[in-house]
């Protein structure tokens, strides 16, 4: 039967990771992290999960674990932020180019130096490139919920690739919200037991993503590319699929809230989305036609919706958790990149904004809107990039 | 078992390789030093069988051992190996 649980969304990540019955976790601690894994822990050292737990001495070999562990055919899982993203970057590109569909919680983190323990996107938009998809989330629901579906997407045969989910560490990592449990059988029809193409078999032995010339090297990477376009197609219908079956949906690929009529679109990404639907409230109440966009997926980036959400607005305006240095937000970036071939662009603002862990409140958006709202009157922007609350 | 596929769609997702002998061809030609043995001294403990990374050492029926020339590369670990210098080796010209 389903329940209610009360709990912090890494240990909902915990939960979710035995809803899916995995069957590997490999792990190494990390704040803001530590507490999904000690979650799994506690769930293995009370025999409520029967899975190989393999205590790892990094974060590399915490993904070289989940690879091959997946290459010989498990459902796997692990979770990791900030410097431990960082250092399994190499071992990503491998869980991608080999198809492995491993399912990874990031637990956002600033990365250093200076040290920061506190969240933003520098961690896993740093990783942007490594054929990982990438969701964030906006509360535990959503960290539970996402991590189901990925599942489901990723072992899909059309699309074989990783996934991390991305929750911001402490405003969701740490903090208790009420989350819907669905009942295990039925989390089971839902996602049947995971069949890989090929497996690790010392009966049958190969080995696999071995040395290819010149002459096929493009066609494999050619194939990674075609397998994110069908998970754009597919994450939709996945989510909404979910939300038949157990009454959540997310948005699917952009999370949409009051853009019918708006003149001013907030895309926003995580938490900050839920914050922007604060502020939509608030400014539609001075008659400020505003709406939020909340980029669910960032890879694969959802271009198409980001068009169509371009028809009836006048202005976008990116706010990013992130800075790429000697440019601007990740964010920002790719939506100026999605709307430059359209015959009447509009206006996109990027600004800068919670680096570090620093709030982002509705307050603080509301603010961003106002300013943005005063440019598309000029009908120019005034600044490319904008840091919000710097201080002098 | 040699399937190169002609066009992207008969490709797999990974390159996928099943073990074969010789797939590389005959790399025994890559060798300088070629390892001999004096079965005379052999004591057939099977040292350089175990320690052969080419898996180019086989194993004959009374535990000593058959050198493969077709793919031994002349790294010389078996004479290195072997404890009572029963493998010495030679400059190939020679």
């Amino acid at each position: 039967m389903a329940r209610m649980i009360i709990d912090a969304a890494n240990h909902i990540a915990g939960y979710a990771a035995r809803a899916a019955r995995v069957k590997v976790v490999a792990a190494y601690p990390i704040t803001p992290q530590t507490t999904v894994v000690e979650k799994i822990a506690e769930f293995v050292e009370s025999g409520k999960m029967d899975i190989e737990y393999i205590r790892v001495e990094s974060e590399h070999s915490a993904m070289v674990a989940c690879i091959g562990a997946a290459a010989a055919g498990v459902r796997t899982f692990t979770a990791t932020s900030a410097h431990g993203l960082a250092l399994m970057h190499e071992a990503l590109h491998w869980a991608s180019g080999s198809r492995l569909p491993i399912v990874m919680a990031v637990v956002n983190r600033a990365m250093g130096a200076p040290w920061s323990i506190w969240p933003d996107f520098s961690d896993s938009l740093s990783q942007r490139d490594t054929g990982w998809i990438q969701f964030y989330c906006a509360d535990n629901q959503e960290v539970f919920d996402t991590i189901i579906q990925a599942y489901k997407l990723c072992e899909d045969e059309r699309v074989f690739l990783p996934a991390m989910i991305c929750l911001e560490g402490f405003i969701l990592s740490h903090t208790y919200m009420p989350v819907k449990i669905p009942d295990q059988k039925e989390i089971d029809d839902f996602l049947p037991p995971y069949k890989s193409g090929w497996i690790l078999d010392t009966n049958h032995p190969l080995s696999h993503s071995n040395l290819v010339s010149p002459e096929w090297y493009m066609e494999f990477r050619y194939m990674i590319q075609e397998a994110m376009e069908n998970a754009k197609r597919l994450i939709p219908v996945i989510d909404k699929e979910y939300r038949e079956r157990f009454g959540f949906e997310h948005g699917g690929l952009v999370e949409k809230y009051k853009c019918e009529d708006a003149d001013l679109i907030l895309l926003t990404m995580g938490t900050m989305g839920s914050e922007a639907k604060i502020a939509v409230d608030s400014l539609r109440r001075e008659g400020l036609k505003v709406g939020s966009a909340r980029v669910r997926v960032f890879r694969p980036f959802p271009i198409e919706e980001i068009e169509k959400l371009a028809e009836h607005a006048q202005m976008f305006t990116a706010i990013d958790r992130h800075i790429s240095f000697g440019m601007e937000g990740f964010l920002a970036t790719e939506i100026k990149a999605s709307l430059f071939n359209q015959k009447d662009a509009l206006l996109v603002a990027g600004f800068i904004a919670g680096l570090g862990g620093r709030d982002v409140t509705s307050e603080a958006i509301g603010k961003i809107a106002k300013k943005s709202l005063k440019w598309m009157h000029y009908g120019k922007v005034e600044r490319e990039i904008e840091w919000v609350d710097l201080r002098e | 078992m040699s399937n190169i596929p002609k066009t992207r769609k008969e490709m797999p997702l990974t390159p996928i390789s099943y073990p074969t002998v010789g797939s590389m061809g005959k790399t025994g030609f890559w060798r300088t030093f070629r390892p001999e043995v004096d079965y005379s001294k052999c004591t057939q403990c099977t040292l350089c069988w175990i320690y052969c990374p080419d898996a180019a050492i086989l194993r004959q029926e009374d535990d000593s051992p058959k050198i493969d020339y077709d793919y031994c590369k002349g790294c010389g670990i078996c004479a290195n190996e072997c404890p009572v210098k029963a493998i010495t080796m030679h400059r190939e010209e020679e």
